[in-house]
C-alpha cells in the first residue's frame, strides 16, 4: 500500500525540523520517498511531489531553509527547519483575552479564512490556551466574501503570483482582459476590492470583485514580485476608489426618520426653535454623505458643511426638474 | 485513509503538529478532554493518533518512531505520547492563519461596543507579535465592516433562529419615534431589496411582524423556547409587504448608475440613448424607488410609471424648499 501523503509530510517535516546541518535531496528522497523508484519516471514524480510537500509545510507554518547540502562543494542542495524560526512564540492569555479568540473563530463566513482561523487557534490550543467563546458579552462580527474571484485572488496574494481575469467596468460596454500583480484585499461598504499594480498600465489599481466577470487565472512562479514597502491596501482602496476626503456634517434630522444616521452620528441634540426635529453631527466623504443624505427625501436637511449642502442642492435639483 | 470530505493530508499534519504539544506538556491526557479543548471529535484525535504511531525520526528503525500507547487508547481511552520532544512546540502562524485571525480581531474591535475595545486591543496587540515584527509576517487584508455586518444584533437573531428560542428585542418605530421592548418567536431573516428584516410572531402584538433589522436596537436571546417550533419563515421577497402586489418600475441609468445592474434584480435591460441602459425592477415599496432614484440623482431617471416619476419629482421639490426657507441662494 503507497503511503499516505500525511504521514510522508509529518515525517519530512520531523526529518528537516532542527536538523544541524542542510539535509540534501537524495537523503531525503531515501527517508521520505521510498516508494519513488529511481529512473525518469520516478525522479520527475518525486520531484513534483517533493515540490508539493514543502509547499505544503510551508502553508502550515514551517519555515524552509534551503542551502548547500556539502562543506566543500555546493552543487548540491539542501534543506533544513530551523527550530525556533518555526516554532510559535511563547504567548500567555489572560481569560477574557481566550474569550476573544474564541469569538474571532466566528467572523470569516469564507471557507478558507475560517479554515485559517481554525488553524491558528489550534496551534495557540497546542500551547494549552483554553478557549471558550461564552464567557464574553460580545457578539462577533460576520464577514462574507461570496464573490468567485476572492478565493483565487487570495491565494494569489498569498503566493505572490500574477493573475489575469476579465474586468467589467461600469462605464463601458465589454469587459477588457486586466492583468495584475494582485497586493492585498480590501473590503469597504459590504464591497471587496483587489488592490495590486496594473501591468500593462505599469500602475497601481483597484477593482471590485464584482465586477471580474469570469475566472482569475494566475500564472508564472510563486513570489513573482514585491509587494511595495508599507502598502495599505485600505489607504490605496480610498485613494483610488471615486470618494472624498471625510468632513464632519450637522445635519437636520425629522425626530423618529434617519435611524442609520443617528446610529452612527456623533451626537443627536433636540433643535431649539424648530420642534420636531434634531441636529445630528455625522462623520464621512461628502459624496457618501449626500448620497445618503438624498435617500431620506424630506426628513433630512443638510446645514454644514457648504460642500455637501450645494452637493444635496444641486442633486436634488436635477430630480425636480424632472427628466428632460 | 479514514479522512473527512474536504480533510486533506496538510489539514490532518496542522493539526497533529497543534496536538503533539498539549500532549506532551500534559503527559497523560483523557482522548475526551483533548477533543473538547480541540473542539473536535474523539473520531478524528483518534485517527490523527494513528498517523502520529507511523511517523518518527527515522522512519522504519523502530525505537525512533514516535510511540503512541495503543493500549491505553483503546482500553482506557487515555493518550500517552512519547519519544516526541522535538514537537514540542507549536509551528508558528503561517501568513495566511496569521492574517486571518488578525483581521478577524481588528474587524472586531471596529464593530465592538466601548467597554470591550480594551480586551480586543490586548489579545490582538499579543497576536501581532506573534505574527512578526511591524506585521511582515502579515498578508494585505483590510476589512471595514458595514453597520449591518458590524450589528451585534444579527448574530443574536441567528444564533436564537437556530436554537428555536425566544428573542426579546428593542425596537425603534419611526412613526412614533420610540423605542418599545418587545418578545418575539424569530423564524427568520430575509434580506428585501436593500434591507435585513426579522420574520417573526410577535407576543406584544399577538401578531405576525417583519421587523427591520436596522431599527432592533439590542437583541437577547432567552433560554425559553419558541411556542410553535415547527413554524417556517414566510417568503418575505414575494410581495409580503402588499398582499403580493409589486410594481414594474423602468429606471434608465448612466454609467455612474449601473451598478444598480448587479446589485438588484433586474427583470429586464435594454440598451438607451447616450451610452445609458434602461432596466426593469419589480419592487414592492414606492417609498424604497423614490430613496433609490434620489440617492442615484443625477445619474438615473424614473421612466415609468408616470405617477411613481411626478411624486419623485414632488418629493425633491419639497425637498428643496425646506432648502429654500433656509436660505439657500438658487440663482
Amino acid at each position: 500500500m503507497a503511503q499516505p501523503r500525511a504521514e510522508r509530510l509529518m515525517n519530512l517535516h520531523i526529518l528537516l525540523l532542527g536538523a544541524k546541518r542542510f539535509i540534501g535531496k537524495d537523503a531525503i528522497r531515501e527517508a521520505c520517498y521510498a516508494d519513488h523508484p529511481r529512473g525518469a519516471a520516478g525522479d520527475e514524480a518525486f520531484e513534483r511531489a517533493f515540490e508539493r510537500d514543502k509547499d505544503a509545510l510551508r502553508q502550515i507554518g514551517a519555515v524552509i531553509e534551503v542551502g548547500s547540502a556539502d562543506a566543500f562543494f555546493d552543487d548540491e542542495i539542501g534543506y533544513r527547519i530551523p527550530t525556533e524560526q518555526t516554532s510559535l512564540p511563547e504567548i500567555r492569555f489572560e481569560s477574557d483575552e481566550a474569550a476573544v479568540l474564541g469569538l474571532a473563530a466566528q467572523v470569516w463566513q469564507q471557507a478558507t479564512l475560517a479554515r485559517a482561523t481554525t488553524r491558528a487557534l489550534a496551534k495557540l490550543k497546542g500551547q494549552g490556551v483554553e478557549i471558550d467563546p461564552s464567557r464574553l458579552g460580545v457578539v462577533a462580527p460576520a464577514i462574507t466574501a461570496d464573490d468567485p474571484a476572492f478565493e483565487p485572488l487570495w491565494d494569489a496574494v498569498g503566493k505572490r503570483r500574477q493573475v489575469s481575469f476579465p474586468y467589467q467596468r461600469a462605464s463601458e460596454t465589454e469587459p477588457t482582459t486586466r492583468r495584475v500583480q494582485p497586493w492585498g484585499l480590501a473590503r469597504s461598504s459590504g464591497r471587496w476590492y483587489v488592490v495590486g499594480l496594473d501591468v500593462d498600465r505599469g500602475a497601481e489599481r483597484v477593482f471590485r470583485l464584482s465586477r471580474i466577470v469570469g475566472p482569475v487565472r494566475a500564472s508564472g512562479k510563486s513570489g513573482a514580485y514585491d509587494v511595495p514597502a508599507g502598502t495599505d491596501v485600505r489607504a490605496v482602496a480610498r485613494r483610488l476608489s471615486p470618494s472624498f476626503p471625510s468632513v464632519r456634517a450637522e445635519v437636520r434630522v425629522r425626530q423618529g426618520t434617519g435611524v442609520g444616521l443617528r446610529r452612527r452620528a456623533e451626537s443627536v441634540t433636540p433643535l431649539e426653535g424648530l420642534a420636531g426635529w434634531d441636529l445630528v453631527v455625522v462623520e464621512g466623504p461628502v459624496h457618501d454623505l449626500s448620497d445618503e443624505v438624498l435617500t431620506y427625501g424630506t426628513d433630512v436637511v443638510v446645514q454644514a458643511p457648504e460642500s455637501l449642502r450645494d452637493e444635496v442642492v444641486s442633486r436634488l435639483r436635477a430630480v425636480a426638474e424632472g427628466p428632460r | 485513509m479514514n479522512t473527512q470530505p474536504g480533510d486533506t493530508a496538510p489539514d490532518q499534519v496542522a493539526r497533529l503538529l497543534a496536538l503533539v504539544p498539549y500532549l506532551l506538556a500534559r503527559g497523560e491526557v483523557r482522548l475526551d478532554d483533548a477533543a473538547a479543548h480541540f473542539g473536535t471529535d474523539a473520531d478524528q484525535i483518534e485517527r490523527d493518533l494513528r498517523l502520529l504511531f507511523m511517523t518518527g525520526l527515522s522512519p522504519g528503525l523502530p525505537g525512533d518512531l514516535i510511540e503512541v500507547d495503543l493500549e491505553a487508547l483503546e482500553g482506557d481511552r487515555i493518550i500517552r505520547v512519547d519519544n516526541a520532544d522535538y514537537l514540542a512546540r507549536p509551528v508558528r502562524f503561517s501568513p495566511a492563519e496569521a492574517t486571518s485571525l488578525v483581521v478577524a480581531l481588528r474587524t472586531m474591535v471596529e464593530a465592538a461596543p466601548e467597554e470591550a475595545r480594551d480586551v480586543i486591543e490586548r489579545t490582538l496587540a499579543k497576536l501581532e507579535q506573534a505574527a512578526g515584527q511591524d506585521g511582515e509576517g502579515l498578508l494585505r487584508l483590510h476589512v471595514t465592516p458595514t453597520p449591518l455586518e458590524a450589528s451585534a444584533v444579527v448574530p443574536v437573531l441567528e444564533s436564537a433562529i437556530a436554537h428555536g428560542h425566544q428573542v426579546e428585542i428593542g425596537y425603534h418605530v419611526p412613526s412614533r419615534d420610540e423605542e418599545s421592548q418587545r418578545l418575539v418567536d424569530p423564524r427568520g431573516l430575509a434580506r428585501v431589496e436593500d434591507l435585513l428584516y426579522l420574520d417573526a410572531w410577535c407576543h406584544t402584538a399577538q401578531d405576525d411582524r417583519a421587523f427591520r433589522v436596522d431599527r432592533i436596537l439590542s437583541a437577547t436571546e432567552l433560554e425559553t423556547p419558541v411556542a410553535d417550533p415547527g413554524a417556517r419563515a414566510r417568503d418575505l421577497t414575494g410581495g409580503w409587504f402588499t398582499d403580493g402586489e409589486t410594481t414594474t418600475v423602468t429606471l434608465r441609468l448612466a454609467p455612474p448608475a449601473r451598478w444598480v445592474v448587479e446589485y438588484y434584480q433586474v427583470t429586464a435591460q435594454r440598451p438607451g440613448p447616450d451610452g445609458t441602459v434602461d432596466v426593469d425592477l419589480e419592487v414592492a415599496s414606492e417609498q424604497w424607488v423614490r430613496s433609490l432614484l434620489l440617492r442615484l440623482a443625477p445619474h438615473a431617471t424614473l421612466l415609468a410609471p408616470a405617477h411613481y416619476a411626478e411624486a419623485l419629482t414632488a418629493e425633491a421639490r419639497a425637498t428643496l424648499s425646506l432648502y429654500e426657507d433656509d436660505g439657500v441662494d438658487f440663482s
